[in-house]
């Protein structure tokens, strides 16, 4: 095996690029309309923003209780699905547990759920006459339905999944290596999870945990199924986005806008890893 | 301070099975060809890997035995890899001392300690630099700095050279030798460059396909090499046959004409160096002559390596001058030709 001289190399991704600047029809124009699908109605959104009244729709009182809500929600859902999230991540990738396949099966099941199926399960589980809740409520009165607990956990059921993949995706590509050299140092597994293998896959953690927040952010199905919908404890940003648009259309705009906001910060966020730079560093 | 194993261990199929000793400040050189199975022994020595059967003691104290094992990180051992694997996210001090620190080892004597054996490696003020900015036989250095400053009674070395380009190859060698010549402990180095084992060990232990085929001292295993691999690996054409008097009848067919009385099963050898060519049979002269097809040529410094086809397998190495006044082309029949006093022959 002789590597090709540099020439020919050079020739040969100068062919490439050649081919690429044709783009044939059938696959130029259904790219075309896709980007179109895609970017038009969050123009449209733009378009139809009541630029003139944003400032006094955002200090409408609802408004500011409902994002307060929803970033206080989204990030204690971010903060448990990490405490619970990352030990978990760990296990699927690292450990020899038997039924592995079948407990990352499970684990993923919430990623393909309808969210309302989520909130219903929950329901059944923690409601107070649920599996475990008629048990809360009995032996310490504590009911979990329609409470901003309920909301955290609605939004941790479902964000979770995102958090643990990315973070299992992160441990994989990990140089398992670094943890035979801790090991060869004298450190444990624990020592060396905390040491070496967390600082490792830190920013796959980060990602995560982005991807987790925005998820959990935006939860509209297991939030309303199982938390309902009532201003000030349980009535996230997406709650009331869809109440506003029966009501006030202009209201439900500009909360859209300030989702799509946060959104596209988030993907900010997340830029290095998912646009143009992705990749070539952890 | 002793090092003994006596390790079994099956890895896909590939049955490695190996036992030897290691003394107290003597480098062992586990020499062989790639996949010969010395990364999985030297693995198990670490406690990375669980042996099938055997035992691994230091000192007495025992560290793997029929139900009985010692995880990696409560033996007293320090290791470097290939790659130097330095913590990317520590600095180079904090790597040095990274053993220090799960030894719960205080974070002034650890600094210290850090500072001394950068000092040592010839990193200092280097002590604050990241992983990144260290070229890779300063990397090589923090790696062995890291695994001497615990002082383990083990020190094991996992082809610590072959990421290294050849001229920092050299500094670095001469480096470890050193730092080896100072360990007190016993030290194994993994190795499929016959120049780092005859440069840094005591002793060499030969592994092909998981077992050993040969130990011995450096100087023995170069000059009496006991099969093909080795053989080539130190650069002599090693032919098996059966002594008869001052010839050997080789097992592949031929005679070899020795200076030495021999009999029984022998091994001749042949330096590439002693090794003659011509285009017509050279008359007279009492020595070997064969016929031989020239099948590849390599250019090696200022010589040429001939490889050679016919009854006689052999290598030559042919000076560039002379390999082009002879006209010599792959295919070419020629004669090769060898003084019996040259041929190294020794017992099987």
């Amino acid at each position: 095996m002789t590597a090709p001289p540099p020439d020919s190399r050079r020739a040969r991704a100068g062919g490439r690029r050649r081919t690429g600047a044709g783009v044939p029809a059938p696959l130029l124009v259904p790219a075309v309309l896709g980007v179109a699908f895609l970017v038009l109605p969050l123009l449209g959104l733009l378009v139809r923003t009541p630029w003139s009244s944003v400032g006094e729709q955002l200090a409408a009182p609802g408004v500011g209780q409902a994002l307060r809500l929803s970033l206080l929600c989204a990030t204690l859902a971010t903060l448990l699905s990490l405490f619970l999230g990352v030990p978990l991540a760990w296990v699927l990738a690292r450990s020899s547990v038997r039924w592995r396949g079948v407990l990352r099966a499970l684990v993923t099941v919430p990623l393909v759920l309808p969210p309302v199926v989520g909130g219903v399960a929950l329901f059944l589980v923690l409601g107070r006459k649920g599996l475990i809740g008629s048990w809360l409520d009995e032996a310490f009165g504590i009911t979990i339905p329609f409470t901003t607990t309920a909301v955290v956990i609605a939004e941790t059921f479902v964000a979770m999944p995102f958090l643990v993949i990315s973070v299992e995706g992160a441990l994989r590509a990990a140089d398992t290596r670094f943890e035979d050299v801790a090991a060869t140092l004298g450190a444990g597994r624990w020592t060396t999870f905390r040491r070496v293998t967390l600082p490792l896959v830190a920013p796959g953690v980060g990602a995560g945990a982005v991807l987790c927040w925005a998820r959990a952010l935006g939860e509209f199905g297991a939030t309303i199924t199982f938390a309902g919908n009532y201003p000030g404890t349980t009535q996230t940003m997406p709650l009331a986005v869809y109440l506003a648009l029966q009501n006030e259309p202009e209201a439900a705009i500009v909360l859209s806008l300030v989702l799509l906001a946060v959104s596209l910060a988030t993907l900010l966020l997340l830029r290095d890893r998912w646009l143009g730079r992705s990749g070539t560093t952890l | 301070m002793t090092l003994q194993a006596r390790i079994q261990v099956q890895r896909g199929t590939l049955a490695v099975s190996a036992a030897f000793d290691v003394g107290g400040g003597e480098v062992l050189a586990l020499l062989g060809p790639n996949g010969a199975g010395k990364s999985t022994l030297v693995r198990v020595l670490a406690g990375l890997l669980r042996p099938d059967e055997g035992r691994v003691a230091v000192d007495g104290a025992v560290w793997d035995a029929p139900g009985w094992h010692v995880p990696a990180h409560e033996r007293s051992l320090g290791m470097v890899f290939q790659d130097a694997l330095l913590f990317p996210h520590l600095s180079i001090a904090d790597n040095v001392s990274f053993g220090l620190r799960t030894r719960g080892v205080g974070r002034q004597a650890r600094h210290a300690t850090a500072a001394e054996w950068l000092a040592r490696v010839g990193l200092e003020g280097l002590g604050h630099a990241r992983p990144a900015e260290l070229s890779g036989g300063q990397a090589q250095r923090a790696a062995l700095a890291r695994a001497l400053a615990v002082e383990p009674a083990v020190l094991l070395l996992d082809e610590p050279l072959s990421a290294l380009d050849a001229r920092t190859r050299l500094t670095v060698r001469a480096e470890l030798r050193r730092h080896l010549g100072d360990f007190p402990g016993s030290t194994v180095l993994v190795t499929h460059d016959p120049v780092d084992a005859m440069a840094l060990a005591d002793r060499v232990v030969v592994v092909e396909d998981g077992r050993i085929v040969q130990a011995g001292t450096p100087d023995e295993v170069n000059r009496r090499p006991r099969t093909d691999y080795v053989a080539r690996l130190v650069g002599l054409s090693l032919l098996a046959g059966t002594g008869e008097g001052r010839a050997v009848r080789l097992d592949g067919g031929g005679v070899v004409a020795v200076a030495e009385e021999t009999s029984g099963p022998v091994f001749a050898a042949v330096r590439p160096e002693s090794v003659a060519l011509y285009l017509a049979r050279p008359e007279g002269s009492p020595r070997n002559v064969w016929p031989a097809r020239l099948t590849g040529a390599t250019p090696h410094g200022a010589t040429v390596r001939c490889e050679l086809a016919g009854e006689v397998p052999l290598v030559a190495d042919v000076t560039a001058t002379a390999f082009a006044e002879l006209g010599l082309v792959p295919g070419a029949e020629v004669w090769a030709t060898v003084k019996a006093a040259e041929v190294a022959v020794y017992a099987r």
